[in-house]
């Protein structure tokens, strides 16, 4: 059997994660496994990302928009974080907190849209 | 604000040798340092409550790394500290800010708060953590022309809502308060939230339910794209729903979407600030100006990390160099709690 297309159909073991600026700009980082997504912004310095709070899930201002071909993935938020996205500004059917997105080998690729402000 | 906030200006006066403010967990923990060195502090907060980020925050959030708790919640810390320094009698003044902070010819400080009250102190500890919570704005264009005349995070006055067509924002208990306690004196009342669920207290989640149902209350679902006005006066906001957008006319509105921290005044004082933080040392955690010290999430220096534990340290260093301030004519001989007869005394426990 040849090996490089097993290889090549596995999950990457880090994670391609590429954010979008509301001005069109993108970033595509590497990240761990097992982090979130707020701290694999944090990590790679990716601008609109705030964390206020620091990743308690208590103030909304790591939110971000899910690409939608990627929401299924991601699931949707659970009603902490839905109470969270009140706190938020121009909530969408996408929107999510990106401390509430654990990263796995599935969510290779992820795209995610950075609101225009944190608030 | 200020000058909203102090109706009588009551001008109280109180004289002490330090003054916290932040009553977080390490504005908590300042008065147990200070207090075994014999210096008597109040707190002054910003909050309705003591507890800073953990109380306003994460109050249900287990912490796992302060030392000997293996875990513990923000607000259990809280009432830990509040219990372990009740033998000081501190007094604590919620719901005030330190707007001014200035030093008096004889060397010791002048703090004035937003409610008019005035404290003389010798030293002052600067533990205000992110900085004030602020009610959060609404990153809408223009919103800052009507703040104050048309646009309000809180309501002093419920009559100065009389006959008005108010536009009430948020999901929360003040959302909800404010709309029943507005719309028997408000022309109309609609309240707008991105969600038809909401995180207020069932009964007034109810009551607001019934309203809707009678007609005196009008509950939209959406979010504000856009307000327009003239001046300060607010005329209309755009409302964007599910099925697409509406135009009310509005006479003020009261956005709620909790709070968020600002430096706030701290950046007035005319004291070093790198990057909306305070330098100090790390022997006495002095800031620029001798006698007032910063201590916990608000200070930086080589090294520093964010944590509670570093706060604690810190409040036990800078309590040993105000010392020197308050009672310049005593030495200071350094005792443990386990052993210390006077120490113990202090603690109410010998």
């Amino acid at each position: 059997m040849p090996a490089p297309l097993i290889w090549k159909a596995l999950p990457r073991a880090m994670p391609k994660i590429t954010f979008i600026q509301p001005d069109g700009s993108q970033q595509a980082v590497d990240s761990d496994v097992g982090i979130t997504l707020m701290e694999a912004a944090k990590i790679h310095d990716v601008p609109g990302i705030d964390a206020e709070c620091g990743g308690a899930c208590a103030c909304a201002t790591c939110h971000v928009y899910v690409d939608e071909p990627w929401q299924d993935k991601t699931g949707t938020p659970n009603p902490m974080e839905e109470d969270m996205l009140d706190f938020a500004f121009d909530v969408r059917d996408s929107s999510r907190l990106s401390c509430q997105i654990k990263l796995t080998p599935e969510l290779d690729g992820l795209v995610v849209h950075v609101p225009a402000k944190q608030f | 604000m200020s000058s909203e906030a102090s109706p009588a200006a009551a001008a109280a006066l109180i004289e002490t040798d330090a003054v916290i403010i932040g009553a977080g967990p390490v504005g908590l923990f300042a008065v147990f340092e200070l207090g075994l060195v014999d210096i008597k502090a109040h707190i002054i907060d910003i909050l309705d409550k003591p507890g800073g980020q953990c109380a306003e925050l994460y109050p249900e959030k287990p912490i796992y790394d302060i030392p000997a708790l293996p875990t513990v919640t923000g607000q259990e810390l809280t009432d830990r500290l509040l219990e372990q320094i009740k033998p000081f009698g501190a007094e604590l003044h919620l719901n005030e800010r330190v707007d001014a902070l200035k030093r008096l010819p004889d060397g010791r400080f002048s703090l004035i708060t937003d409610a008019g009250t005035e404290f003389i102190t010798k030293v002052v500890v600067i533990a205000a953590g992110g900085g004030s919570f602020t009610p959060k704005r609404p990153p809408l264009p223009g919103i800052e022309n009507f703040e104050g005349h048309s646009v309000f995070y809180s309501v002093r006055r419920i009559e100065a809502m009389r006959d008005k067509k108010v536009l009430i924002v948020g999901g929360g208990d003040s959302a909800l308060d404010w709309t029943l306690a507005l719309q028997p004196v408000a022309k109309s009342v609609t309240l707008l939230h991105r969600r038809d669920d909401f995180r207020a207290a069932p009964h007034s989640v109810e009551k607001m339910r019934q309203l809707v149902e009678t007609g005196d209350v009008r509950l939209m679902i959406g979010q504000v794209s856009s307000i327009e006005g003239e001046g300060n006066q607010l005329t209309a906001a755009t409302i964007k729903g599910k099925d697409g957008e509406e135009r009310i006319d509005v006479d003020a509105m009261l956005p709620f979407f909790g709070l968020t921290m600002k430096l706030g005044p701290v950046a007035d004082w005319g004291l070093h600030l790198t990057e909306n933080l305070i330098p100090v040392d790390t022997e006495k955690f002095e800031t620029s100006e001798q006698g007032i010290f910063a201590v916990g999430d608000i200070n930086t220096y080589p090294g520093k990390l964010k944590l509670i534990l570093s706060g604690f340290h810190e409040v036990a260093l800078m309590a040993q160099q105000a010392h020197k301030y308050v009672h310049p004519e005593k030495k200071l001989l350094f005792q443990y709690t386990t052993s210390s007869s006077n120490l113990q005394k202090k603690l109410g426990v010998s």
